[in-house]
């Protein structure tokens, strides 16, 4: 079936982790043309990935066009354009232009970047609803933990009543070593920054505005709400002492950084150490409580170039399906 | 305030009323009952165990409306603090007054603190402690805690709370006893 289909044409703007993920996987993928890759220097005209991927490894420039990503986007002819370039909350820039370049040029949406959906989500699905084409976003919350597609497509049948969850490896990792190994706050996060589960400035993730960027998207798409970052109460990580771990641990709890998406608060919270949502290391998980179905509980790789890009394929590879 | 009784029906038909109707007259809400056909007393009574929420005004009412329909009444038990929860505190909670913060809880006469853990690693850094908070209900718990997350903010306390109880599934945050 798919053999007589014309192969569904793609650009990846933003060459940064996960961008290269996406590259490597698309190398496989059969049906699926890369026809450019754009990274914050240049752009890359219907490029050999694996040739690009060595470059980019080596620290070398991509770019073999004049091409701007704008340009890109606005004037090679193709169907998807995969948006990872970082995210931006403030203003959701530069992300937040390619969408809405990309859907009056009616070509569908794959992305990661959370900031044009949490600064515009209501706008572009409504651009995209008048253009007829395809914005999805799975790996937007919880990496290669599926939520979205399997809450509005697998749970379809079910109302969703809440969604909370563990939606930061980061501070997950930071909270289960102090907990496992008594050790302070800025011990495990000086340890986490040098293996890379950290950034330099962590902010982002352990005062919870990444957490909390999630809780925007998944309240936007499936509570009927119309809200930005502003609109969500925020408490970090970074007070938490080894002791209220081991005091919550004698009392049968875990503490863990809690996005609750009906309530719109991100906050530090106990739960039951057998708890579903008790998940160790860098791991994410989302409890889905629904009419119907009860409860539902998924967990999986938050973060990770090749495990967010896993998403991003799936989504992809959606779209082709429903193309077909 | 959740009273359970234990009472003894004369075995013939159409006694059970007899304990439903003043409850019910009395604004009591029944949560359980269960009638012991199959358990007869060496009185030839049968044993009927109930659970019910009413004022505590009530209660003395209640006895004798039951007494002069011919009810023996073989137990009463008060079940004053039904829900528990523990909450973590993490701030300088001995110099915002610890006292205090406690005070706040026992003095609404629907809420105490039963226990309360503390630790203090070093004298001018942050204490962590665990309050166990028991209340008459689930609501009054619910209540005593908002006046704990008031006086934490005041005091720049981190209030840590269990997650909500939502189904029959994980959640037990609010343990009833």
């Amino acid at each position: 079936m798919q053999n007589n289909s014309p192969p569904l044409r793609v650009s990846i703007i933003g060459f940064g982790a996960v961008g290269q993920g996406v590259a490597t996987l698309l190398q496989d993928l059969p049906h699926v043309e890369v026809v450019a890759v754009a990274d914050s220097r240049g752009v890359a005209l219907t490029p050999n990935l694996g040739t690009l991927l060595s470059r980019k490894r080596a620290g070398r420039p991509i770019a073999n066009s004049d091409l701007t990503a704008l340009e890109v986007i606005r004037t090679i002819e193709h169907d998807i354009v995969v948006e990872v370039t970082p995210t931006n909350i403030e203003n959701g820039e530069p992300g937040l232009t390619h969408m809405r370049e990309a859907i009056k040029n009616r070509r569908s949406i794959v992305t990661s970047n959370k900031g044009p959906l949490v600064v515009a989500f209501h706008e572009l699905v409504q651009l995209a609803r008048e253009n007829d084409v395809a914005l999805r976003y799975e790996a937007t919350v919880g990496g290669a933990m599926p939520i979205i597609n399997l809450v509005r497509e697998t749970l379809a049948g079910n109302r969703i009543l809440d969604i909370m969850g563990v939606l930061n490896g980061t501070c997950n990792y930071i909270l289960t070593r102090m907990a496992e190994e008594a050790l302070d706050y800025d011990q495990v996060l000086s340890e986490a920054q040098d293996m890379g589960i950290a950034e330099a400035d962590p902010t982002y993730d352990v005062m919870g505005i990444d957490t909390a960027s999630k809780v925007v998207i998944l309240a936007n798409s499936f509570f009927d709400k119309n809200v930005t970052y502003a609109d969500v109460a925020v408490t970090g990580i970074d007070r938490i002492t080894p002791d209220a771990l081991r005091l919550a641990h004698q009392r049968g709890f875990a503490i863990k950084l809690i996005g609750e998406v009906q309530e719109l608060t991100v906050s530090p919270k106990m739960i039951p150490i057998g708890h579903p949502l008790n998940v160790g290391g860098t791991l994410n998980a989302a409890s889905i409580l629904t009419d119907h179905a009860g409860e539902i509980t998924v967990a999986g790789k938050g973060a990770g170039s090749i495990e967010t890009a896993s998403a991003i394929v799936s989504d992809i590879l959606s779209i082709q399906k429903e193309r077909c | 305030m959740r009273i359970s009784m234990d009472l003894e029906l004369q075995d013939i038909p159409g006694q059970l009323i007899h304990v439903l109707a003043p409850i019910s007259e009395l604004s009591g809400n029944i949560m359980s009952i269960v009638h012991h056909h199959d358990k007869k007393t060496f009185r030839n009574t049968v044993p009927v165990y109930v659970i019910f929420d009413i004022e505590e005004q009530k209660l003395e009412e209640l006895k004798e409306k039951l007494e002069e329909r011919g009810i023996t009444i073989v137990r009463i038990g008060k079940m004053r603090l039904r829900a528990r929860t523990h909450i973590l505190l993490i701030g300088h909670i001995i110099h915002t007054d610890l006292r205090e913060t406690v005070d706040h809880i026992d003095g609404t006469g629907f809420a105490e603190v039963q226990d309360l853990s503390l630790s203090m690693p070093a004298i001018d850094g942050p204490s962590s402690a665990v309050v166990t908070i028991m209340a008459t209900g689930i609501g009054e718990l619910k209540r005593a805690i908002s006046m704990l997350r008031d006086v934490a903010e005041k005091k720049d306390l981190l209030m840590i709370e269990p997650i909500e109880e939502r189904s029959t599934i994980g959640g037990v945050a609010y343990a009833e006893q």
